[in-house]
Parts: C-alpha cells; structure tokens; sequence
C-alpha cells in the first residue's frame, strides 16, 4: 500500500515536471537562439525561406557561440531603445495613473453605502470583462474628438480608466472591519486621514497585483497601438518585434530576450502578488 | 449644538465617497460611457452623412459573410478552448494540490504569461510551419502522411495552432484559479468524508467539485474574455487576413477599422457587447 503510494506519487511530479518544462521550453529555445552566431542561424533556418522539403535544425549548444547579436542590438541600432523607451513609458504611466485613480475609487466602493452603489459597481465589473474591440469604436471616436490619434495618450488615457485595478484592490479593502473605521471616526479622523492611515497600508496587497498584473498586461500591449498609433517611432516593442524579417533572426531572439527581461523580472520578484491577484480576479466568494 | 455636529460629521462622511470615486467616475464616463451611447446612436445612421439608417446597418452585418464566418469561428473557437483549458486546468490543480512543494512548478506554467506575444511568434513558425520541429518529431517517429509534411498554419490546422498557443498562455492562470478554490476548502470536510471511509475518487465528486461552482464561473469568465486576447497570437503569425479557420471576430473588427466602414463596427459593438453583457449575466444567475 506504502509502495504503491509512493510509486503514484512519483508518476505524479514526473508528468508533472516533464509537462513544466515543456511550458518554458518556448523561452529556452529564444534564449539559444541569441547565442548562434548569424551564419550557423542562416544554416539552421534555411529552410523556412527557401521552401525547401528538408527540415529545420537547431543547436541548444552551438559550436561557435556568439554574442554578436547582442551587441548589434545595444550598439548599433538606435532605434531599438526608441521603441523600448516606448514601451517603458506606456507601461509605467499606465500604472501610475491607475494607481492613483483606481485606489480611491476602490476605497469608496468598499467602504461607504449610497445610492446606485451596486449598480455602479455591477457596471465596473462589467466594463472590466469587455474585450478591446466591443470598447473600440468608442475609443476611437473619443481620441479622436480629443485629436489624441497618433500619440502615446491614445494608449495610456483609456488604458489608465480601466476598472480592472479598481476590483482588485476593491477585494483587499473589502476585508477591513467597519468597526476600525468608526472607532476612527469617533476618535476625530477625517476621511481622508482615515482612507491614507488606514486604507492604503491594507491595499497594498491589492495594488500590488494590479501593478502585476497591469504590467504583463501593458507590456504586451498590441491592439491598441495596431489602431490608434501610425507613427512607427510610437511604437512599443510589442509591435516592432515582428517587424523584424527571418533573415535577422538572431537580432530579433535577442530582441526578444530583451523584450522577455522586464516582464521576466516584474514576475520572479511579484509571484506571489500576481498568483493573489489572480485569485483575488475571482468575481464572487 | 453637540447633536448638530455630530450630524453634520455623519452627513459629511456619508458624502466623502463621491470624492473618493469622482476622479475615476469621470473618466469612466468620458472614455467608455458616453462614447459607447454615441457608438449606439451611430449604429442607427449612415456612415457619411449621418442619415437615418434604422436597422439597416443590423441587416447588413447579418448579410455580410466575413461577419458570419467571424462569428462561427469565434464561437467555434470558443466551445473548443474553454472545456480543454477549463478541464485541463482542474486536472493538473488537483495533481498539483496533492503535492508538498509546488511553487517552482506553478511559476513554470505561469512563466508563459510573461512571455510576450511577439517574442512567441518566431517560435511559433519554427515550430508549427511545412519545416518546422513538429513536423520534423513526427518524421523522426515516422507518422508523416503520405501526402508529405502538413504546413499547419496556411491550412485548416491553423485553428488547432490557436487553440494550443491560447492554453499554453493561460494554463497558468487557470491552475492558479482552480488552487485557491481547492485550498479554500475546510479541511475538516475531506477529514470527515475521509473517516467515512469514501476513496480519493469519491472524495473529489462529492466533495471538492460541489465546492468550486464559484471557481469555475470566475474561470469561465475570464477565460472566455482573455480567448479575445489570442488575436495577438494569431494577427502576428498570419496578418490581417489568415486561413478562413482562424479568421475571428477580432481581425474583423480590425480590418473594418482600418477600411473607416464605422457604421458596421458601430452595429457590431452594439450586437457583440449585448451578446456579451447577457452572457455575464446569465452565468451569474445560472451561478447563484
């Protein structure tokens, strides 16, 4: 019984390590991608552009590793940081702004009763779970109204109104007592001592996700720029990557190294936020 | 005097939300409400001059075949990915959940959601074209067809690509899901329906998955509302205009926006976000 147990156990991490490993293989293969020198990729890859009937190769160990890519990419292509400084700029204030208007929107829902407050709410619940394109046209016509088409606000002014964040922190406040707050209230604190005492040290759990979260969202961001931006200078790296043809292959594995690291990084140091915001995204108890 | 005050500190605190909520409400109002009730207004009148159209703009995206095939193949998408990923999901949460140490594994299959789109592409056509390393594992064991390798994203198994690349994405996601409402559950009813003597089968059945109807309609949900996001996968690897198997709803929209026929996108918004909003709704009822 204790064997069998320990057997089925075994079976168990086995499938399991093997199917995760299969899950990062993708990056595994991007990452060695970067190392072979441009004549072996060329070797490797002949295939996808001459329509061969042999197979492609590949090399998780090339003979001849290389870091030429690398430095093409930070030395000699200027337009490369353009489009990183793109993205960088669109992803943070993107947060920035949700940040400040999410948090205190969130406070108010959870704290306080009035009138409409759950149709209010119903309708930020519903408005979070519409894709981009019911929400499209309505953009469009709002930047464009605002003569906003072909600029980075196109992108970050509907993106910071996002009433995604608002729910999420909304789950981390709705856990404080009310007896807190009116024994604050008793004691003489004003609102707005007791939302910045109080409040924000409770939220950090949830802003924290939403930051998360947001991030991975904002860094990938590729709708929204594919309508409202024609300017390729705008660009974020989301879009200029596949620009970059299979003759260049190991330009864009290193591009695409590079795109990984930010998103890599926010997830390795905000797994924990990330796995409680996605739990804390379930819509009722 | 002191009752007055004490009114006015309770009539001051009830009023402090609209500050708290104000910022946020007027931006919501400009960038989504109002202009959603013009999409609405539009959706009725004719794209140059503004005329009255009725429902003629209804009648024409009901007509218009890359409406139809749109929507047949988003739908097919749909009833595809949900049970695999939603099912696939359960499955390994539960493996998952009857292991002791399972952070590095559940950041493995988290990882894919950090992976950029546009960074997966390349990988993708190395894997899945005429060439590629599917094909070349399937030469390897033998299991070529006789009418040669498949090119698997110019033909109808372009479908099939989408729907593998949106479960890698989001498996990560949805395991977590399904965890914290495995782990939400008292231990003390698997301890009691252990004692009973019912099996880790039963157990599961009767116990745990009667338990998870909220986790699931959270996952149905955000599941069906992230399946939109795959038009990045598939606008990347096959352009505005792909093999008719994978044409969705989402290059429509696109290519509609591009070519300025507004008064269609106006009507569509309307019919796909009704459509959407009932769905929301029925689930939560259906739920309740």
């Amino acid at each position: 019984m204790r064997i069998a147990r320990y057997i089925q156990t075994n079976i168990r991490k086995l499938f399991l390590f093997s199917l995760a490993l299969f899950f990062l293989m993708p990056a595994v293969l991007v990452l060695s991608g970067t190392v072979i020198s441009r004549l072996e990729l060329e070797q490797c890859l002949a295939p996808l552009s001459t329509g061969a009937e042999e197979f492609i190769t590949w090399k998780f160990f090339p003979r001849y590793p290389t870091f030429e890519h690398y430095a093409r990419v930070l030395f000699c292509t200027p337009q490369f940081f353009v489009v990183f400084w793109n993205s960088i700029k669109i992803a943070a204030l993107v947060l920035a702004g949700q940040l400040l208007l999410a948090v205190p929107a969130a406070w108010a829902f959870a704290v306080y009763r009035f009138r409409f407050r759950k149709v209010l709410f119903t309708l930020y619940v519903v408005l979070m779970l519409m894709p981009f394109q019911v929400t499209m046209l309505s953009n469009y016509l709002v930047l464009n109204g605002l003569h906003l088409i072909n600029t980075h606000a196109a992108i970050i002014l509907p993106a910071v109104f996002s009433t995604f964040p608002v729910f999420l922190t909304y789950r981390g406040f709705c856990a404080l007592p009310e007896s807190i707050i009116d024994a604050a209230r008793v004691d003489g604190a004003g609102e707005w001592t007791i939302f910045r005492r109080i409040g924000l040290p409770l939220a950090s759990n949830g802003i924290l996700s939403a930051m998360v979260l947001g991030f991975l969202e904002y860094w990938n961001l590729m709708e929204q720029p594919l309508a409202f931006l024609e300017d390729k200078s705008l660009w974020p790296l989301s879009l200029y990557l596949p620009e970059i043809s299979l003759d260049q292959a190991g330009y864009s594995f290193v591009a695409s190294v590079i795109t990984l690291i930010p998103p890599a990084f926010v997830f390795l140091i905000g797994q924990e936020y990330l796995e409680r915001g996605i739990a804390a995204s379930a819509l009722k108890e | 005097m002191r009752a007055t005050k004490k009114r006015q500190r309770i009539f001051g605190s009830r009023n402090a939300w609209i500050w708290f909520l104000l910022p946020s409400g007027i931006g919501v109002l400009i960038f989504v409400c109002l202009p959603f009730l013009d999409v609405v207004r539009r959706s009725f009148l004719t794209v140059v001059i503004q005329e009255w159209a009725g429902i003629r703009n209804y009648q024409l995206i009901f007509e218009n075949q890359a409406f139809l095939l749109a929507v047949k193949n988003t739908l097919r998408f749909t009833a595809v990915c949900l049970p695999i990923l939603i099912g696939l999901g359960l499955f390994l949460a539960v493996q998952l959940s009857r292991l002791q140490k399972i952070q590095f594994l559940k950041s493995c299959f988290l990882f894919p959601m950090a992976m950029p789109a546009a960074a997966i592409v390349l990988v993708w056509r190395m894997v899945f074209s005429k060439q590629g390393f599917l094909n070349l594992l399937l030469n390897s064991l033998g299991l070529i067809p006789e009418s040669g390798p498949v090119d698997y994203m110019g033909t109808k198994a372009a479908f099939w690509v989408l729907v593998f690349s949106y479960v890698w994405k989001n498996l990560g996601y949805t395991i977590v899901l399904w965890l914290a409402g495995i782990f939400s559950i008292p231990s003390d009813i698997l301890d009691a329906a252990r004692v009973d003597g019912a099996s880790e089968r039963q157990c599961f059945w009767r116990v745990v998955f009667p338990n998870l109807k909220g986790t699931l309609y959270t996952i149905t949900v955000l599941s069906f509302l992230n399946s939109f996001k795959v038009f990045r996968e598939a606008y990347l690897v096959a352009g505005s205009y792909p093999h008719e198997s994978m044409y969705l709803l989402q290059h429509l929209f696109n290519n509609w926006f591009v070519n300025l026929e507004l008064d269609k996108m106006a009507a569509a918004a309307v019919c796909v976000g009704t459509v959407l909003f009932l769905f929301i709704l029925l689930l939560q009822k259906l739920w309740d």
